[in-house]
């Protein structure tokens, strides 16, 4: 099991601000993140996008957005639960909570800031028939172990850098590759492209496009695929089939806790954002209240607000005030210690 | 100011005619918003940059739209229930040569 302060739910850039913030109050954060790494869609969806509106950086890259935060955030030695989803939460007798991910991680905190963003990142499913039924027998929607594929007939479908990206690697490790795309054209890094251009000419991959699979068959589990290409049918045998269509965000579990939802998102009062269950909160793009704008720097400042009641609900009772990096400086977990300079208080002697 | 007419059928297949300034730098993604047209957080959820197709919309009047980029191109050939008329409709900026565009939300 494992303990902290604050159970932080996306690790976006609420998410990474909050360890910050809790850090200053001596809160110890844990982050549960279904993606498998931090920075939430600023890494996942647009790394590459500049932002315009973060104060005081007239110009800053999703992605390096996300490091700053990171490095910000370091010296108070934040935890991860990285690549799961959380799952359910239970509320003990103490007030505490027990939030459990989809691989069965347990986490136990007092407090709980669910800072999702947009939810959790599903992968978007094609629509064919009978594909609930091939689930994990043969279909598959992201590749956690590529060992198992070799070897192994596997059917990619997508046009991304994803498609392209695993086409390549399993075709590295003797996977009997089949990509097929509805377009000629794919859109991902120039390298990828000419990467399974150049194994396509080797006969490593197999390219069909344009072309689209319409069908699964197998009895029970997944034997083979139907490829329509120019209005032509053609079965083809395989062991895998993984489409690679990218990932919609949804609310997920988190719409079965019991939190009252307006909109797809978590309602809270403005005072310090927190829900109508006592003990948590819901911060940044998940939330919502009357006037309610989905920007980061408001993240940000329901992330420093929320940390002030999560004190109180940690330490109650115990007095502290609110304090200025700049006068006393910021001391992290790790024993390190930043501060101003001292100014030098010296006479000048005639 | 000046402000276009569009007639915007929802996902259940209700019609709405509605105003849209041409000098707010809109598109027709936040214009369906705007008038909540379509729940949030299931319309627009990239936040219009052509990389999620939940704004995907089916044009059904005759207007001269602007040509596809290769980024809305390349989100439509991988988004789902697509027809010959589907855009992305976070890509169609509110400007008067759209005035009386008709057009459908597409399903989720």
């Amino acid at each position: 099991m494992i303990k902290t302060d604050i159970l932080i739910i996306g690790a976006g850039p609420t998410g990474l601000f909050t360890v910050f913030e809790a850090g200053l109050l001596k809160l110890k954060c844990h982050l549960i993140d279904a993606l498998a790494q931090p920075g939430g869609q600023c890494s996942e969806i647009y790394p590459k996008k500049p932002i315009y509106d973060i104060p005081g950086f007239p110009e800053i890259l999703a992605g390096d957005l996300t490091k700053n935060l990171l490095e910000q955030c370091k010296q108070f030695q934040p935890g991860f639960t990285l690549g799961e989803r959380a799952e359910n939460i239970i509320k003990n007798e103490d007030g505490t909570f027990i939030v459990t991910t989809n691989k069965g991680t347990k986490h136990h905190a007092p407090v709980v800031a669910i800072a999702g963003g947009l939810g959790s990142f599903e992968p978007r499913k094609p629509i064919l028939d009978n594909l609930e039924l091939y689930e994990d027998n043969g279909v598959e929607y992201l590749i956690k172990d590529p060992e198992k594929y070799r070897n192994k007939k596997v059917v990619i479908a997508g046009g991304g850098d994803s498609a392209l990206d695993w086409s390549i690697f399993l075709a590295g490790i003797n996977a009997d590759v089949t990509l097929v795309h509805r377009r000629n054209e794919f859109r991902g890094a120039l390298d990828s492209v000419e990467k399974v251009r150049d194994l396509k000419n080797k006969n490593k991959i197999n390219l069909i496009t344009p072309a689209e699979i319409i069908k699964l068959q197998g009895d029970k589990k997944l034997e083979s695929v139907i490829i329509q290409k120019n209005e032509k049918n053609t079965e083809h045998i395989t062991d895998y089939f993984i489409p690679l269509f990218g990932l919609s965000p949804r609310l997920g579990p988190i719409a079965n806790w019991n939190l009252e939802v307006e909109k797809n998102a978590i309602k809270v009062d403005t005072f310090d954002y927190q829900t109508n269950i006592p003990g948590i909160f819901a911060i940044g793009d998940i939330n919502t209240y009357p006037g309610k704008l989905k920007l980061i720097l408001c993240g940000f400042h329901e992330a420093t607000l929320m940390c002030q009641s999560a004190y109180k609900i940690i330490n109650p009772g115990k007095k502290h005030i609110f304090k200025y990096t700049t006068v006393s400086g910021v001391d992290g977990f790790d024993g390190s210690r930043k501060e101003a300079k001292k100014p030098v208080v010296q006479a000048i002697n005639n | 100011m000046s402000e276009i007419n569009l007639c915007i059928k929802d996902r259940d297949g209700k019609t709405h005619n509605v105003t849209a300034p041409t000098d707010m730098a809109m598109n027709l993604m936040e214009i369906i918003r705007s008038y909540e047209l379509a729940p949030e957080g299931s319309i627009g959820v990239c936040g219009g940059m052509a990389m999620c197709a939940s704004c995907q919309c089916y044009i059904t009047s005759k207007h001269n739209l602007p040509d596809m980029q290769a980024e809305e191109e390349a989100m439509l050939s991988e988004a789902f229930n697509v027809k010959d008329n589907s855009r992305l409709s976070c890509q169609i900026a509110i400007t008067s040569d759209i005035d009386g565009l008709n057009f459908e939300i597409a399903p989720e």
